[in-house]
């Protein structure tokens, strides 16, 4: 079968291989662009959200490109994504594109459901139980090394002397995870792209603003549904991490991952019933990100995405609590990139101003 | 020659410039109308700042900010780039003291902008609406044949405001032609709308913000009567209108400017003559690579002096 699957960051490439070695053929998404968002907006309802609309346009360009079916996550809560792969099925009926969804609900929820449609693309690729852990294993070993080898150019591109080398570096990089085929050459491609990455000239005397980037999984993970938010900032010379990595479930190298309770945390600000999404996570991760030590804290959100909305009103308290800066930013295929550059600009001066308020060092750009 | 520095706003529908003295003190100030074409309108307004007195000052420093701040920067040639709201926050921190609250209102934008001790603590800009914009006003004052100047002279003969729809400038305009419709007056009407739009800016850019006395109120609509009034109103207390409060965006880049060059040494300002260079901006799409970046050129005189626009800076890498 010829599948695909959402584009989220740079895990295409694992999910590529996985899709190969599955015994598919795999339709590589491409990066969501202008045409991307105009197809999404032009077949969906106005007022779904902008993950809604890049996710449609991408099924039908990957439609396009003759995929059969695309492999996508369910959900469950308050949260309206959880259904818009029917959404989905339904608008990819009405314009006679046959694709196929799969739609992978929690394993916890229903496991039997889970594990039936992976028993699926198994058995449709024609692999063996034993082959098929090994892939997984080795997917999960490349989601791993792309995640690591990001989190490091994040560090890196703050401090690097020639705009762009830090990019190109990673862009490399990336290829070597990609052509690696077990988890030896994860690991010695891993080793040569964190090699790329350390060789990239750099300046140690600058101190980078660190800002935690928080909100909705979708816009947090897509640079391109995020205006390259994270790629912006570094090149304004400041550090950015973000509070979602495919990986950071199950590790602890990651600030934010799922091991502490996030509800715990964001319990004194939100007491009720979750709010869906990952409202509750920005209230949460605003929190670790100030107790990190982090100068300011970013939240993405895709407009008229209600948990996002209600965090972005609990968020004022956090921020006064906690002293540390948030600015929110809304996504939808409206937004601007001129308008949201020039809020970035003006909360990194923010950030800045106030540090040197604080330590009175560094480069005076306020001294007033 | 006295030493001075150079700031210019450039936004999308007015171009500010100014010259400020080593003191602060504003020696020349120029706003003109960018009618969609920021490079002519710059080259213009340098010119006639040059006539007025290139022959009595030394520009030391220049800054540009605004929509149009990083090609303002290159024709001009800038020692510093900033963003329009950390322009603003500078020129009230200069202007005045202590201050905690300020409201700018141009003309395709509205932003509120928090200040304690002297440090911007959080800041808002209006998104996607265009009600409670000088360019919302500018557009009603045409329909209602009132020079936009004499804007709020009406309001204040107004003695019973109308209660207009102010959250969507769509709205607004037809509850105002609703309300025209059933005869009420035009002061009462022009007074209703500064008000609706007062309504708006506080539900939305000043959503959430807490407003603290002194309020400084900037920006070209400042000098519309009518909404100092409907702010005054509202916030039951004064908002302070600076004097020069349409070219305090600009006043903000030149203070910049002052600092940038105190680091940097010497300016960058390419003086005063610059009429006769042709700056030009053209544009394509990369192939390098799927990502198809569209890559932005800026040429002076035939010359390519600057490439932006590509994620990997393989383009801009090539200029210099």
């Amino acid at each position: 079968m010829k599948i695909s699957f959402p584009r989220m960051g740079y895990s295409y490439i694992a999910l590529k291989w996985l899709v190969e070695n599955l015994g598919h053929e795999c339709i590589v998404p491409p990066e969501p662009s202008n045409h991307t968002l105009d197809l999404g907006v032009r077949y969906a309802p106005e007022f779904a959200c902008i993950p809604f609309k890049i996710l449609l346009g991408t099924y039908i360009e990957v439609a396009r490109m003759g995929a059969e079916a695309v492999v996508t996550s369910g959900g469950m809560g308050p949260c309206r994504a959880g259904y818009y792969w029917v959404m989905h099925k339904y608008l990819l009926e009405e314009m006679g594109l046959p694709l196929k969804i799969i739609a992978m609900e929690m394993p916890l929820l229903n496991l039997g459901d889970f594990w039936g449609k992976i028993d699926y693309l198994r058995r449709g690729g024609g692999v063996s139980l034993k082959e098929l852990l090994r892939v997984l294993k080795v997917t999960w070993a490349k989601v791993k090394a792309i995640d690591d080898i990001e989190i490091r150019a994040h560090q890196v591109r703050p401090r690097e002397v020639r705009r762009g080398d830090t990019t190109r570096a990673i862009n490399t990089g990336l290829d070597y995870i990609d052509a690696a085929q077990g988890e030896e050459e994860i690991r010695q491609a891993r080793q040569e792209a964190m090699d790329l990455l350390v060789g990239v000239e750099r300046d140690d005397e600058r101190q980078p603003l660190k800002i935690g980037i928080i909100g909705e999984i979708y816009v947090v993970l897509e640079p391109a549904a995020n205006h390259y938010i994270q790629l912006l900032l570094g090149e304004m010379g400041v550090e950015t991490d973000r509070s979602i990595y495919l990986s950071s479930y199950t590790r602890k190298n990651t600030i934010i991952n799922l091991e502490g309770d996030l509800f715990a945390i964001a319990r004194p600000y939100l007491n009720e019933a979750p709010i869906g999404g990952h409202g509750v996570n920005s209230i949460a991760e605003t929190i670790l990100y100030a107790r990190h030590g982090f100068d300011g804290v970013v939240q993405l959100a895709p407009f008229s995405c209600i948990p996002e909305i209600v965090a972005k009103s609990i968020i004022p308290a956090v921020s006064r609590d906690f002293d540390i800066p948030v600015q929110t930013v809304f996504i939808d295929e409206q937004t601007g990139r001129a308008g949201v550059q020039t809020r970035l600009e003006a909360f990194v001066d923010l950030l800045q101003w106030r540090r040197e308020r604080r330590h009175k060092q560094g480069k005076k750009v306020f001294s007033i | 020659m006295i030493k001075a520095y150079l700031g210019v706003d450039v936004g999308s529908v007015s171009t500010n410039l100014v010259v400020l003295n080593e003191q602060g003190e504003l020696l020349a100030a120029k706003y003109l109308r960018t009618n969609g074409r920021p490079i002519q309108t710059v080259q213009e307004g340098i010119q006639k700042l040059g006539s007025e007195i290139a022959s009595q000052i030394k520009i030391v420093g220049c800054g540009t900010t605004g929509s149009a701040r990083y090609l303002s920067s290159m024709i001009v040639g800038a020692d510093i780039v900033k963003n329009e709201i950390t322009a603003h926050a500078i020129a009230a921190c200069h202007e005045f003291e202590n201050v905690h609250t300020i409201i700018e209102i141009g003309g395709q934008d509205s932003k509120i902008i928090i200040l304690r001790d002297g440090v911007v603590t959080d800041f808002a800009m209006n998104t996607v609406c265009a009600a409670g914009t000088g360019s919302f006003l500018d557009q009603q004052a045409s329909r209602l044949c009132i020079p936009i100047e004499d804007f709020g002279g009406y309001a204040a003969k107004s003695t019973n405001p109308v209660r207009i729809a102010g959250r969507c400038a769509v709205f607004a305009e037809s509850d105002m032609i609703h309300k025209q419709q059933l005869g009420y007056n035009l002061e009462d009407i022009v007074a209703g709308l500064c008000e609706a739009l007062v309504r708006n800016y506080m539900n939305n850019v000043g959503k959430g913000k807490e407003i603290l006395a002194p309020v400084i109120f900037q920006g070209g609509v400042a000098a519309n009567f009518g909404l100092v009034q409907a702010f005054n109103k509202y916030l039951g207390f004064d908002v302070v209108v600076p004097r020069h409060h349409a070219v305090m965006g600009a006043i903000g880049a030149a203070y910049l400017a002052r600092e940038a060059v105190g680091m940097k040494g010497r300016s960058s300002f390419k003086g005063f003559d610059l009429e006769k260079i042709d700056f030009k901006t053209t544009s394509f799409e990369c192939k390098g690579c799927s990502n198809a970046c569209e890559v932005v050129q800026f040429f002076e005189n035939k010359n390519l002096v600057a490439r932006w626009g590509d994620r990997c800076g393989k383009w801009e890498l090539q200029v210099s």
